[in-house]
């Protein structure tokens, strides 16, 4: 491989204990992410798929095992570096958008920089471009209930930009919206891939997988397949929806 | 994050729940608005003690004549006649925390204008009965040392006198009043006196030299001083000084062995008075008692509504979390929303207290006194409330498992 690996996990284990039962959610992972790959992670409930976006989120940290994030070991890293990097180099978009109700947009969006003090006038402008990005620049002071699923998501990603992270994480971020919007948000995964940003998209859903240019399948805590493949094309409809 | 980027972020969750953030306050608010009135109400009746007995005279002892006994039944204060002249001067130039003293001689007599007449108290002094009685001559002056020794048929009137005798607002001085038909040349007009804490009025009087009394108006002896002796004292704790001195100088005086009696009164007004505001420290104390227990009650809520907004906001915390917050910033920020809720109704209660204060003083016609060390104590203490039972809260809220909050339904 010519580029260096932004990700790298090393044999990962993770084991749950709950009593005198051990869980073993992850049985040794060994894998390697490039900047700007669009990878989907599928696999069915219990398989290990949300153990391992915790992980890669730096939301957890392996039983087991080397995590090298940009080169930097994480699994020794104690909560508050771990949510330094979560606040510069992740992005996270979450199945049920997980925006502040009562909040605009704009407020929203602007959330990781509160957590990385950056001063008002810049966090506004940043916040403001960022939603421009996701083409919602006529949005920012709606909240999310004036939003349909589809806005609300793209705000979410907005959020998940803000801080300009290497590494955007989403979690199931169409199972909450119609395919039309599916389609929509897959389209912006695809640009923010091409643009270097690594995109890992965590779905069961196989027609979602395939905008994908890589899918991992798990099983039993395992990684059974890693294929790569073209990706099919996303139809933007950005920007275009009848939603108010 | 800073502190005022903490405070605002607070400010708009709490902002989120207009009423519910008002009713979690208002435990704090009734806490705070109750001590606050309550010192205000205590310390105006306080000051209204003081100021009533600074009226009598600050600093002031009342030396009285002792009690005859005769066939077993004791005299009143006052019968026995043991006060001499050379008493008085003795105190007066012999003790050092003595400032003046006075003689006063008392009779109660007509009093006789051009045109009106009334019944008062003609009371034989001497000038430093005014300086013993802090009471300055409002027209006129008063009569002086001069004036008493050559027994002069001057009078310096009270307020009430003057009223009663030349009617209000007038200027009696050069006129002449009668006593017991001899005719007095009025001096000066006393200025207002009010009314003892008894209810008697100071300003009914005329006063006049006390030789020019001996001689004209009530003989008694000739050597004793047929009334009593006011004394004013100087220095700090003056009057017990004072008082100590005086009887230790009077009973050597009279040659008392160790184990007799006193043959003299000494009063002391002042102690009067500190009973008085004894009685109010303790209704002060056990008002600040029931105002510590609702704000204790007002803790207990703001705890219990924190508690609530940690487990409705579990989601937003996992994101706040997700996003780069650390446990400390959202320990921070549920500490600052506590302390906010407190603080807020502090000032709150603060300016109802006052309010509240404000309304009983002009209803029961008090000084309202307002201390900037309670309102500062009272905040204070309301912020305290707000970290001691935000704290917990806190402290659950930064302690939350990222993954677990965010799935949390």
């Amino acid at each position: 491989m010519a580029a260096e690996p932004l990700v790298r996990l090393e044999d990962i284990t993770k084991v749950y204990r709950m009593g005198d039962v051990e869980l073993r959610a992850l049985a040794g992972v060994t894998l390697d992410l490039l900047p700007g790959e669009f990878t989907a992670i599928m696999g069915a409930s219990g398989s290990g798929k949300s153990t391992m976006m915790n992980l890669l989120g730096c939301l957890d940290r392996p039983t087991s095992g080397r995590y090298l994030l940009e080169g930097q070991e994480i699994s020794r890293l104690d909560n508050d570096q771990l949510a330094a990097l979560r606040n510069r180099t992740i992005g996270f978009v979450f199945q049920s958008f997980n925006l502040l109700s009562r909040t605009s947009a704009l407020e929203n969006v602007e959330l990781p920089l509160l957590y990385s003090n950056v001063p008002g006038a810049e966090r506004h402008a940043r916040a403001r471009e960022s939603l421009e990005r996701v083409g919602l620049g006529d949005r920012v002071d709606h909240h999310p209930n004036q939003m349909s699923g589809g806005q609300q998501q793209r705000v979410a990603i907005a959020r998940a930009l803000v801080n300009r992270p290497r590494f955007l994480l989403a979690d199931e971020p169409t199972g909450n919206l119609d395919s039309r919007t599916s389609e929509d948000v897959m389209a912006l995964f695809q640009e923010l891939a091409s643009t270097g940003i690594t995109v890992i998209l965590v779905t069961h859903e196989p027609d979602i997988a395939a905008h994908a240019a890589r899918v991992i399948t798990m099983r039993d805590g395992l990684v059974r397949s890693d294929l790569r493949q073209a990706p099919r094309p996303a139809v933007a409809q950005a920007g275009q929806e009848a939603h108010p | 994050m800073n502190w005022l980027m903490t405070l605002r972020v607070a400010l708009r969750a709490l902002g989120r729940n207009k009423l519910r953030s008002f009713l979690t306050g208002l435990g704090v608010v009734i806490g705070v608005a109750a001590v606050i009135a309550m010192v205000a109400i205590g310390d105006g009746a306080k000051a209204r003690v003081e100021q009533t007995f600074a009226s009598i005279g600050s600093n002031m002892l009342i030396v009285l004549n002792g009690s005859s006994q005769g066939g077993g039944a004791m005299g009143g204060a006052g019968s026995l006649p043991s006060l001499t002249w050379d008493d008085l001067k003795a105190i007066q130039t012999e003790l050092s925390a003595v400032r003046e003293a006075a003689p006063v001689l008392r009779a109660g007599s007509q009093v006789m204008s051009e045109d009106a007449n009334w019944n008062t108290s003609i009371q034989g002094t001497t000038p430093d009965f005014l300086r013993v009685r802090s009471w300055p001559v409002a027209v006129g002056a008063e009569f002086s040392q001069t004036d008493v020794d050559g027994g002069m048929k001057v009078a310096v009137l009270g307020q009430t006198v003057v009223d009663k005798l030349y009617g209000p607002n007038a200027n009696p001085v050069g006129q002449v009043i009668r006593v017991k038909n001899i005719p007095f040349s009025v001096v000066g007009v006393l200025s207002k006196k009010g009314q003892s804490p008894f209810g008697q009025d100071f300003d009914d009087v005329v006063l006049v030299p006390v030789s020019t009394f001996q001689q004209k108006i009530s003989g008694g002896l000739k050597n004793f001083v047929a009334g009593q002796i006011v004394v004013s004292s100087r220095g700090q704790d003056g009057n017990a000084r004072a008082q100590q001195q005086v009887r230790g100088l009077l009973r050597d005086r009279h040659r008392l062995t160790v184990d007799a009696d006193d043959d003299f009164q000494i009063r002391n007004p002042s102690e009067i008075a500190s009973a008085q505001q004894e009685g109010t420290k303790t209704l002060t104390t056990l008002l600040m008692a029931i105002a510590a227990v609702s704000l204790l009650v007002g803790g207990i809520g703001i705890m219990n509504i924190m508690l609530v907004s940690v487990t409705e906001r579990t989601r937003e915390i996992g994101v706040r979390m997700a996003v780069g917050a650390r446990a400390r910033d959202i320990q921070l920020q549920f500490l600052v929303e506590a302390l906010t809720l407190s603080v807020a109704g502090g000032l709150i209660g603060v300016a109802t207290g006052l309010g509240i204060a404000g309304w009983l003083a002009s209803a029961f016609g008090w000084s309202m006194l307002v201390r900037p060390d309670v309102i500062m104590l009272a905040v204070g203490f309301s912020g305290l409330v707000g970290v001691g039972f935000g704290f917990y809260p806190a402290l659950k809220a930064s302690r939350l498992d990222p993954i677990t909050a965010l799935r949390f339904e």
